[in-house]
């Protein structure tokens, strides 16, 4: 198991439908119990702004239920929500990696999340 | 966040079989039960019982690289739920008591062989109908079942009114184009995206009237879209609402709901007015455009703009964009057909697409057929339906398209009317003494008028329903109930667009049996002529249907030596090729070979040949006084992620935990005038009749608009009648009429009605003011009288 703060994910927020199938995923992952979530999506919006541009995203946000899918990792597959994202906006690695990437891709609405 | 098919081929081989640690591992497609319409490929992990205990997405396949919906995910919760049917039931009190005796399969084939040859003496085998939900994988099942079991011609979607989904648009493209046209996302070759040397990302992507993300409809993972707006894709949605597709739009379009072929005609007056059409498509390759032209005159923006509640500089921009854009392309849903004119509407949006030539070109509107070109469809095994028995079918003498074999299926709305009435359309006696029921559950979504269908069902005598779970229908009137298979539990192909797939079992579920199965035992019994002697098992049936389609591959060769799935060799540019006629000339298969904005056929049958609009049967334009009554209009069926129609309710799933109640949109001023507040129940109401869902605030709507969900029963309530599961209370088919339907026989306004809306209050919501109750105890609504067949419908006085 890495260390904390080594590993995490880097989330393209622009193109999160907000499908669950991250939360669904880890729920069975993890067999965690109603009302739990290893990942949660947050909303912001519908939301008009003074701009007259409608703001709608979800964020899928990683809880304290959540290690990156170490077993999974171990035996060579990918965190399971990183796997079944529908939209594929999910990425799973060490942070310095993750953080070129972001910069790499020169858009906004991109978030890293360390464990 | 690469698109590639190269992920660990260690951990998931192209095999069919391999162990992982305690499991075994089975490379598949997932086609339902329970229901969907895509074949995205799996990995189905079971243990040493067989039982299903994991799912995941398959990394290495290009339809869905590993990616899965949260109802595949979670699939092992209904597989293995603890109320899925596990043996055939008979039922044992009368209709509606839930109570039921088990039985095995052979007496159950003897009650149904009994049933079928009776009724096949007394009335002809033309008395007993099939009936199909969507997105069960059963429509070659059931047809085949029907035309060469059975006998009878009749097989249709299940009391959905004008037929309303999808079909209305394919009969439409049929008579325009010979084919059927799907938005381009190189989904129908392996090498996706800019892997493909050919397929161009769409500049433009019109999605019109569907949430793709949401509703995967037709065989089209809305997630694809998502990765065309990764490329630069720019998008234009047209929809009430604000999904969260349409917020990442450049245009959205917050039309009035059913008045989409009023706004696809005043794009085409921007477009044909500004000449941005393509000449060189038109004048090689089309029919009546001049005549169209003069059409869309008809249709000035500003007209259309208050007509569809738009803002015409929007309306404009739109267009231009559009028609600017190349190539472009537009993704249509069920809100195209869910209006009286859903037919005229398809047709003016093919005109759209048909006057800026993005037809057949990568990145545009592609024609395509099923996979092999095999008939695993609605015309499956027709070939042995006795000689003039097609033409005996329910709404074929009324209506050219059916008449002249634009279809496959009869009108959903003449069967409810003959089971009431005993007569078809033309009057004539019409006996319906039997339906088979497979995979539909029609009072709790498929059906309008719901209590209408109801109350139908009590004249036929003998109802036999397949199916996962006891549903409502089945409760209230089914007489022979039988469990069918899941995905999982299923040998079979799919073909409903490319690539051919094939789905092999790995486990099964008691006595639960695949639809297949079904049919090839009845058919050894019923129709033994029709049945080569080797065909014994689903796997049989599926090499005997590659066989007859002239394929060179087995289904075991499909599986192990194709990786569960092949590519048939998809290419653009079929009508210049000479690919879309059966003489091999170049042009479309279509009376003047070309793509017809004037259609020959409907010139020739007296109809209008040019798409028009026509205001729903009620509205504030077309109804004012009834809109004093009931003011907002209603649109309904909103999907969400957790269900697939009536499925996925039952309480202790993930779907349930996730998305426990019913909602209903409603703009925030519109509840605070009707003294609505967030999470709280309301009565949805109209002429027809109620339902009750909760408030869910939403400034997106124009606030003249209300929208609900539709599917909701509740498993976890009684069976038993009153209860019925609550089928009737939260169902906004309590609002819409039946037997409103479109000159053509389709359509019909399903997402487009009127209604009040008022707080659930102690006073109002007393056990006997649910509908359930009124329905089933009561036979009507508390606020007076409810349809029944035998007095004009609000519909019918109004004509």
């Amino acid at each position: 198991m890495a260390n904390i703060g080594e590993y995490g994910l880097l989330i393209d927020y622009q193109y999160c439908s907000g499908c669950h199938a991250c939360e669904v995923a880890c729920k069975k992952e993890h067999d965690l119990p109603k009302g739990d979530f290893g990942i949660k999506i947050l909303t912001d919006g519908p939301r008009q702004c003074s701009d007259g541009v409608w703001e709608y995203d979800y964020l899928p946000v990683p809880t304290h239920l959540c290690d990156l899918c170490a077993a999974r990792v171990e035996a060579g597959k990918l965190p399971t929500c990183v796997h079944h994202c529908q939209a594929g906006v999910m990425v799973y690695g060490p942070l310095e990696e993750l953080a070129a990437k972001a910069k790499a891709a020169a858009k906004d609405k991109m978030a890293i999340f360390a464990k | 966040m690469e698109y590639n098919n190269e992920y660990n081929m260690d951990l998931y081989p192209k095999k069919l079989h391999w162990k992982e640690g305690d499991f075994t591992a089975t490379r598949t497609t997932m086609w339902s039960g329970p229901g969907c319409h895509e074949g995205c490929q799996v990995i189905f992990y079971t243990d040493d019982d067989g039982k299903l205990v994991k799912v995941e997405g398959d990394p290495n396949s290009p339809f869905n690289q590993g990616r899965l919906c949260m109802r595949c995910l979670e699939l092992p919760e209904l597989v293995n739920h603890e109320e899925r049917l596990r043996y055939p039931l008979k039922r044992a009190g009368e209709r509606g008591e839930d109570k039921w005796k088990r039985v095995s399969w052979d007496e159950a084939y003897d009650l149904i062989e009994q049933k079928v040859r009776e009724f096949q003496e007394k009335d002809g085998p033309e008395s007993i109908i099939s009936m199909i939900g969507t997105g069960r994988n059963v429509s070659q099942v059931i047809a085949h079942n029907q035309y060469a079991n059975f006998g009878g011609p009749d097989l249709t979607l299940c009391f959905l009114s004008g037929d309303s989904c999808m079909l209305p648009r394919t009969a439409l493209c049929y008579v325009v184009m010979g084919n059927q046209w799907v938005a381009d996302m190189s989904q129908f070759r392996p090498d996706r995206y800019e892997n493909d040397p050919e397929w161009q990302i769409p500049e433009c992507i019109v999605i019109w009237g569907t949430n793709p993300v949401v509703c995967n409809s037709d065989a089209f993972l809305g997630h694809w879209i998502v990765e065309a707006m990764k490329r630069g894709s720019e998008l234009v949605t047209i929809d009430p609402q604000l999904t969260w597709i349409a917020s990442k739009s450049k245009y959205w379009l917050r039309l009035r709901p059913g008045t989409d072929a009023a706004l696809a005609l005043g794009m085409m007056n921007v477009i044909i007015g500004e000449d941005l059409v393509d000449h060189d498509f038109i004048d090689k390759w089309t029919y009546g455009y001049e005549a169209l032209a003069e059409r869309v005159k008809d249709y000035p923006v500003e007209k259309v703009a208050e007509i569809c509640w738009v803002e015409p500089e929007l309306i404009v921009e739109a267009a231009r964009f559009y028609a600017k854009a190349h190539p472009s392309t537009i993704q249509w849903g069920l809100a195209v057909d869910m209006s009286k004119i859903g037919t005229p509407t398809a047709h003016a949006i093919a005109c759209l697409a048909g006057i800026t030539g993005n037809i057949d070109n990568p990145g545009g509107n592609i024609l395509i057929d099923q996979a092999c070109g095999l008939e695993f469809g609605y015309n499956s095994g027709i070939e042995y339906l006795k000689e003039g028995m097609v033409e005996k079918r329910l709404g074929n003498s009324k209506y050219n398209l059916k008449k002249y074999g634009f279809t496959a299926s009869s009108q959903s709305d003449c069967i409810l009317v003959a089971c009431e009435t005993g007569l078809d359309e033309k009057g004539d006696p019409r006996p319906v003494n039997m339906l088979w029921i497979q995979s539909a559950n029609p009072i709790t979504n498929m059906g309008q008028d719901a209590p209408r269908i109801y109350r139908a069902m009590k004249n036929v005598p003998f109802i036999c329903v397949v199916d996962l779970f006891k549903t409502p229908f089945a409760v209230a009137c089914a007489d022979l109930l039988l469990p069918c298979a899941m995905s999982n539990e299923r040998d079979c192909i799919r073909v409903w667009f490319d690539p051919v797939r094939s789905l092999t079992k790995c486990s099964s579920f008691y006595e639960a049996k695949e639809d297949e199965q079904i049919m090839i035992d009845l058919g050894h019994r019923l129709n033994p002529d029709a049945w080569p002697e080797w065909v014994k098992e689903p796997r049989d049936y599926m090499n005997w249907r590659l066989q007859v389609g002239n394929c060179d591959f087995t289904m075991e060769e499909l599986e192990n030596e194709h990786a569960g799935m092949i590519y048939n060799d998809f290419r653009y540019y079929k009508y210049e090729k000479g690919l879309l006629r059966p003489d091999g000339q170049p042009g479309f298969m279509t009376p003047t070979g070309r793509y017809e904005f004037y259609i020959s056929l409907f010139d020739s049958w007296g109809v209008d040949a040019l798409p028009y609009y026509e205001e729903p049967p009620t509205s504030p334009v077309a109804t004012p006084e009834l809109a004093e009554e009931y003011p907002l209009v209603l649109t309904t069926g909103k999907r969400s992620f957790e269900f697939f129609h009536s499925e996925w309710r039952q309480a202790n799933t993930t779907s349930r935990e996730l998305h426990p109640v019913p909602y209903f949109d409603i703009h925030p001023d519109t509840a605070a005038k009707y003294g609505l507040h967030e999470g709280e129940w309301a009565w949805i109401e109209n002429q027809m009749g109620k339902c009750r869902q909760v408030v869910r605030l939403n400034a997106t709507l124009d606030p003249r608009v209300v929208s609900t969900e539709h599917g909701w029963w509740f498993p976890e309530q009684e069976a038993a009648e009153p209860s019925l599961f609550g089928v009737f209370d939260c169902n906004p088919n309590n609002l819409i009429p039946m037997c409103e339907n479109g000159d053509s026989g389709y359509g019909a306004p399903i997402k487009c009605g009127m209604a009040k809306v008022y707080p659930c209050t102690p006073e109002n919501s007393a056990p006997e003011d649910q509908p359930t109750y009124q329905v089933t105890a009561t036979n009507g609504y508390t606020h007076g009288p409810s349809h029944k067949s035998d007095t004009p419908s609000f519909y019918d006085q109004n004509k």
